[in-house]
């Protein structure tokens, strides 16, 4: 398994900058310009120099190479400075990759933002699937009692309304219908300067958080209950669950000892591959509760044409996306003894 | 038949057995007795859909329900009628006092589990022996079940088996518990012929060894013929004869059960002949039975057949034939 990790790990480096220059291809391609939120009153000519100064006079190798020392050389080199207090080298002129709008390193907005996509986009993942795997489970042993046809259709509703409707609906409901002063009240807008230094902030957190999580939850739910009651389904048709019955086994072993375990391989991998995402935000639900995560830094760089901002979060989505892929192989291999890598 | 020795460890009443489906009540099991006295191995035949193993399911209440539904019927088993057992009643005579092996040992392991888990389960859940008793006990089992380096075979998962040494160890863990009677449902139909004969010998040295009631479903007649003290032939969810092996196979009275014989090759070394069959299709079991199942198929099948279903009749001792043709008179049974 060791052996296997570390050459599934080399396999990466190639992978992913393959994936980069295909990035960094497409988004020269796009038909955007940098300087097209400035205003009208700026002349061709000064909008030329600034598009010169930007770097976009070198042609597109140069450019990606700069891209590459920027975000695998100088970065990483930052990062070690900041964390261990030292110097190392010229970090003076130590050209960090940077946006194109704000003028500070993206790498530093991306840290910014990051801890607001974890908390509302995160916690909602594990909600859904603290929802999911339960009712996956009771929905598969009691097949088409009521509890799975009502499971059943909250999972079509989940899954098949888009969740700027849910969202709005759930706005409507809980900011707009309740007046403010019921404690069933919540804040329809995410504020991110908020601290949490005591029980009543935390509470504040809480409703803050309660909508969005709600509507994504709802979201993940209705897809992972759906897989894990469709595995729990295969299994328990299998021979070994009449063995573990012919064998005096309560009903609770059979189902949450040899059942489950066989179920969760399949779904345990559809989660892993799902955790990117997380990093990825929700970019609707932010847009809609105005939760600045990292969906809403991304969709604000497109608009802009933000190019090293859209590049580097596009490339950390793909890293994270290759790393779960390796993750979601691992842990089929930990949890499945039939598949061994060596 | 139906008559209860001193000696019966198992005594099944008129069992009648249906599953309630899209296209109607399938009766599976007619009305099913018989006894299985202790130390004796009393094999079960005929062709599949004849109702072998719902019976034998249906005695600890393995079939799902819905769609299964035990409509009548007792099973006696130490002074307890298992059919009116809660779930967790009967629960303590699955693989604690009847243990069962099922046919393909390629599935009936868990897959994700070790061979040393899914012996000592039984173990601590029913006699509830500490880890390392189990374990130890586990131990014993496989080498009871002959499979060579217990102790360290222990730790392997299915996967690593060969189907023979499966079922090995599905025979261990049905053994795991000392139960008085062990259900081997067509326990090497899925195995090859050496296998086969291997798992062969060890029952019969299990038996001998431990002296628990065995009762043995198979389609094999070979295997029954070999095997077997009593034989009972099933036919469309109804016991059709039942007789002592030699008897039977020397002198089988219904006329299925000649039918099936006459099926067998021979194998006198004369020029290889065409493999014989029996006409026409098994029973529809969404009729309800009403008739004998095996009119439409029988050469002596005569009117009273398709109008009144034939009991099973004593014929002589221990041999009990369900037909109203008899066939040693050659005449209607009277």
């Amino acid at each position: 398994m060791f052996n296997y990790t570390i050459r599934r790990l080399l396999f990466t480096v190639p992978t992913l900058l393959l994936i980069s220059f295909i990035i960094f291809l497409l988004l020269d391609l796009a038909p955007n310009d940098p300087t097209g939120n400035l205003p009208m009153t700026i002349t061709p000519e000064v909008r030329e120099k600034i598009r010169i100064s930007l770097g976009l006079g070198e042609p597109i190798h140069i450019r990606y190479l700069l891209w590459l020392q920027q975000f695998f050389v100088n970065e990483p080199l930052n990062l070690i400075e900041e964390w261990w207090g030292i110097q190392i080298g010229d970090a003076e002129n130590r050209l960090r990759v940077q946006s194109w709008a704000t003028r500070s390193p993206v790498v530093d907005l991306v840290v910014e933002r990051m801890p607001q996509t974890l908390w509302v986009v995160g916690m909602s993942y594990v909600v859904g699937i603290l929802i999911a795997l339960p009712i996956g489970i009771i929905s598969a042993y009691k097949h088409y009692s009521w509890f799975d046809q009502i499971g059943t259709f909250v999972s079509m509703v989940g899954f098949s309304i888009p969740t700027f409707l849910t969202g709005t609906v759930l706005i409507v409901l809980f900011s707009v219908l309740i007046d403010s002063s019921s404690p069933f009240w919540l804040p329809s807008i995410y504020d991110t300067t908020h601290r949490v230094t005591d029980w009543s902030s935390f509470v504040v957190q809480v409703k803050q958080m309660a909508m969005p999580v709600m509507v994504l939850a709802l979201f993940n739910a209705a897809q992972l209950s759906r897989f894990m009651r469709a595995s729990m389904l295969d299994n328990l048709s299998q021979d070994y669950v009449r063995t573990a019955r012919a064998k005096g086994m309560k009903e609770r072993v059979v189902l949450l000892v040899h059942v489950l375990r066989n179920s969760l391989i399949p779904v345990v991998t559809v989660i892993a591959l799902g955790v990117p995402q997380v990093f990825g935000g929700a970019i609707i639900t932010e847009q809609i509760f105005k939760v600045n995560g990292l969906g809403q830094l991304l969709i604000i760089g497109v608009q802009g044409a933000d190019i090293p901002l859209v590049q580097t979060l596009t490339f950390i989505f793909a890293v994270l996306i290759v790393l779960f892929n390796l993750i979601a192989d691992l842990i089929y291999g930990i949890l499945d003894p039939r598949i061994r890598y060596d | 038949m139906g008559t209860a020795s001193v000696e019966s460890v198992l005594e099944v009443n008129d069992l009648k057995t249906v599953f309630h489906t899209q296209d109607g009540t399938v009766h599976a099991v007619n009305g099913v007795s018989f006894a299985l006295n202790a130390g004796e191995l009393l094999a079960v035949v005929g062709e599949s859909g004849s109702g072998k193993s719902v019976t034998m399911m249906s005695l600890l209440q393995l079939l799902p329900s819905p769609p299964a539904d035990i409509v009548s019927g007792t099973v006696d088993f130490g002074g307890a009628n298992l059919l009116e057992l809660t779930p967790a009643e009967i629960r303590q005579f699955r693989g604690a006092r009847i243990g069962f092996i099922f046919q393909d040992p390629m599935t009936s392991l868990n897959p994700v589990f070790t061979v040393g888990f899914q012996i000592m389960e039984p173990l601590r859940e029913h006699m509830g022996m500490s880890k390392r008793a189990a374990r130890d006990r586990a131990i014993e089992l496989l080498e009871l079940v002959g499979i060579p380096s217990a102790s360290e075979r222990l730790n392997d998962y299915p996967h690593q088996f060969s189907g023979g040494m499966r079922q090995r160890v599905m025979i261990a863990i049905a053994l795991a518990c000392d139960p008085q009677v062990l259900i081997a449902d067509e326990p090497t139909t899925a195995l090859d012929v050496t296998v086969q004969a291997q798992i062969l010998e060890l029952i019969r040295d299990l038996r001998q060894k431990l002296g628990m009631g065995i009762i043995w479903i198979t389609h094999d007649l070979g295997v029954a013929a070999g095997i077997a003290d009593r034989v009972i032939v099933m036919y469309g969810g109804f016991i059709v004869e039942h007789a002592p092996v030699d008897e039977l196979f020397h002198n089988p009275r219904h006329p299925y059960t000649m039918a099936l014989l006459h099926t067998l090759p021979g194998h006198d070394g004369g020029e290889a002949s065409r493999l014989r069959s029996i006409g026409g299709q098994p029973p529809d079991l969404i009729q309800p039975p009403l008739s004998c199942p095996f009119a439409p198929r029988c050469a002596h099948a005569f009117e009273r057949c398709g109008r009144e279903n034939p009991p099973l009749r004593a014929l002589r001792d221990a041999h009990d034939v369900a037909c109203w043709w008899d066939t040693d008179k050659g005449e209607e049974w009277s």
